[in-house]
């Protein structure tokens, strides 16, 4: 089979299908998403479901802020409950050197518009109640990050993108991209090949090999990252708690269940997404750590995804020098659910309209090709 | 109504509209309708979710993808993994 689209987009996961919904919305005809396995099936259905707006970086905070704000109204405009919540996110300082730095990252933050607040330890611990205040100094407060449910918001964009005629292909591997005369060929597995002249690279964990398919250095690198969730227990608190120095995240599910995760610095580069007796101890000594009272919560359920790095912990967006026409949207490093409302519908412009923002031009894969001139995300479990 | 997960609370029709809105596999159903989610973790409610699935899309069961199995086996408290580690520990210490 052979099959001809106005734009292909490599990847059913919150990107792809966020990119794909914004394009139609934006009144291109003839879509096509295509991917691996089934919808959510990579990172996305494996994430954590944070969005937050505490970040170091500007563009990380600027893209965020659009995100949240593009989410405030997006069940109604996709007519899908996606368990959009603003319960807050708290960010735990426990270091002088923590403290420091989440006050040049909260005046910035204020500077672009956004409500964030340093408390003390009583306040914090009035915000997420069991919270061992002994071990914090400061805590960063934005009562408007929260929480959405991943799966969800993936199918919400993908029937709204469906109702507009997107084609969305489950189950169809690319395996090889060819381009002549302005056109792209993507083969795939099952044999079908679709021609387009513009091309979206939307593969999270696997960019750098679709990259490499039309020889273009994608500098993504997939690290596993592992989480849990316990049992439902009656509700203890709204946010999205974190500390970099202990190292973990957690969150309580609309349905109950506390939702963990963590980064281990040791984990190697590779797609392997397997469960570890190792995280499960290590996480388990963790949050015991930082709520002590909370230790007869019980796991029912553990599993991995991947982590999608670039060297800055920043995305890759937008066109690439070698081959015109071939859009990136990738390298999330972890927080590419937060940002894809925002990100989809800068890609839609550009594409589109031709529009250029100051995040398309800074976040361009050329910034990865030469390492000095990079300033890193340092808000990043 | 008919409930095929007792620990989620999900009916037979909300599974059928998870599978009308394109889910083929009993993790996507699980993900969309939390049929599997519950704290016997999909034991009891997994082969009625591929029966009603391979009856919908008339396929046989044998070739419906075959869901992820996640660890614990069965519910476990922070508290006695945190237990079992300072046991071994203590036992590795008392051998050096
Ligand atoms: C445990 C964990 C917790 C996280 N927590 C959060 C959080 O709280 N908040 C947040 O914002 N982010 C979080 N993230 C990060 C977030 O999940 C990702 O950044 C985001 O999902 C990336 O979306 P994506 O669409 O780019 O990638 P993916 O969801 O991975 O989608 C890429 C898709 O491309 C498909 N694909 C790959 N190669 C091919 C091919 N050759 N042909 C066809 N299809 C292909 C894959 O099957 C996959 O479905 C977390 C990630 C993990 C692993
Ligand atoms: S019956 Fe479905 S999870 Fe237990």
């Amino acid at each position: 089979m052979n099959k001809a689209f106005d734009a292909v987009i490599i990847g059913g996961g919150i990107l792809g299908v966020s990119t794909a919904y914004e394009l139609a919305r934006a009144g291109m005809k003839n879509i096509c998403v295509l991917e691996r396995k089934y919808l959510a099936s990579g990172s996305t259905g494996r994430c954590g479901g944070g969005f937050r707006q505490q970040w170091s970086t500007e563009a990380n905070t600027t893209l965020a802020m659009a995100s949240v704000k593009r989410l405030e109204g997006l069940e109604e405009e996709l007519g899908y409950r996606t368990e959009f919540f603003q319960g807050g996110y708290l960010i735990l300082a426990h270091t002088e050197e923590e403290e420091q730095q989440f006050a040049k990252n909260v005046a910035m933050q204020r500077s672009l518009g956004l409500e964030v607040n340093m408390v003390d330890p009583a306040e914090a611990r009035k915000i997420v109640p069991f919270l061992n205040t002994e071990l914090i100094r400061k805590a960063t407060w934005c009562p408007k990050d929260g929480h959405i449910n991943p799966f969800l918001l993936t199918q919400g964009y993908a029937n709204a993108a469906k109702r507009l005629g997107v084609e969305i292909q489950l189950w169809t591997n690319v395996t090889g991209i060819m381009k002549k005369s302005n056109i792209f060929f993507v083969m795939t597995e099952n044999g079908n090949t679709y021609q387009t002249p513009l091309l979206f690279n939307c593969a999270g964990g696997f960019s750098k090999g679709i990259g490499q398919m039309l020889n273009v250095d994608i500098p993504v690198d997939p690290y596993r990252h592992e989480i849990l969730v316990t049992e439902p227990v009656e509700r203890l608190w709204d946010p999205m708690v974190i500390s970099f120095s202990v190292g973990l995240y957690a969150r309580q599910e609309m349905s109950g269940g506390m939702v963990m995760g963590m980064g281990d610095p040791n984990e190697p580069v590779g797609t392997y997404v397997g469960s570890s007796m190792h995280f499960m101890y290590e996480m388990s000594q963790r949050f015991t750590r930082l709520f002590p009272k909370l230790d007869k919560l019980r796991i029912v359920r553990q599993w991995a995804g991947l982590y999608e790095m670039t060297a800055d912990a920043q995305p890759i967006l937008g066109p690439v020098d070698e081959v015109d026409n071939f859009i990136q949207a990738s390298g999330f490093s972890g927080h590419g659910l937060m940002l894809a409302p925002a990100v989809s519908q800068l890609l839609a412009k550009y594409v589109i309209k031709g529009e250029k923002c100051p995040e398309i031009d800074s976040l361009n894969v050329k910034r990865l090709y030469n390492l000095k001139n990079v300033e890193k995300e340092k808000s990043v479990v | 109504m008919k409930i095929i997960c007792r620990c989620q609370d999900v009916t037979e029709d909300e599974i059928i509209a998870a599978i009308r809105q394109g889910a083929t596999t009993i993790d996507e159903i699980r993900r969309l309708v939390r049929a599997g989610m519950g704290s016997c973790q999909g034991r009891t409610c997994r082969r009625l979710v591929a029966q009603i699935i391979s009856r919908e899309l008339k396929t046989p069961p044998a070739e419906i993808y075959p869901p992820t199995f996640r660890p614990p086996n069965r519910p476990v408290a922070f508290e006695l993994i945190n237990a079992e580690l300072e046991r071994h520990s203590s036992e590795n210490g008392e051998k050096e």
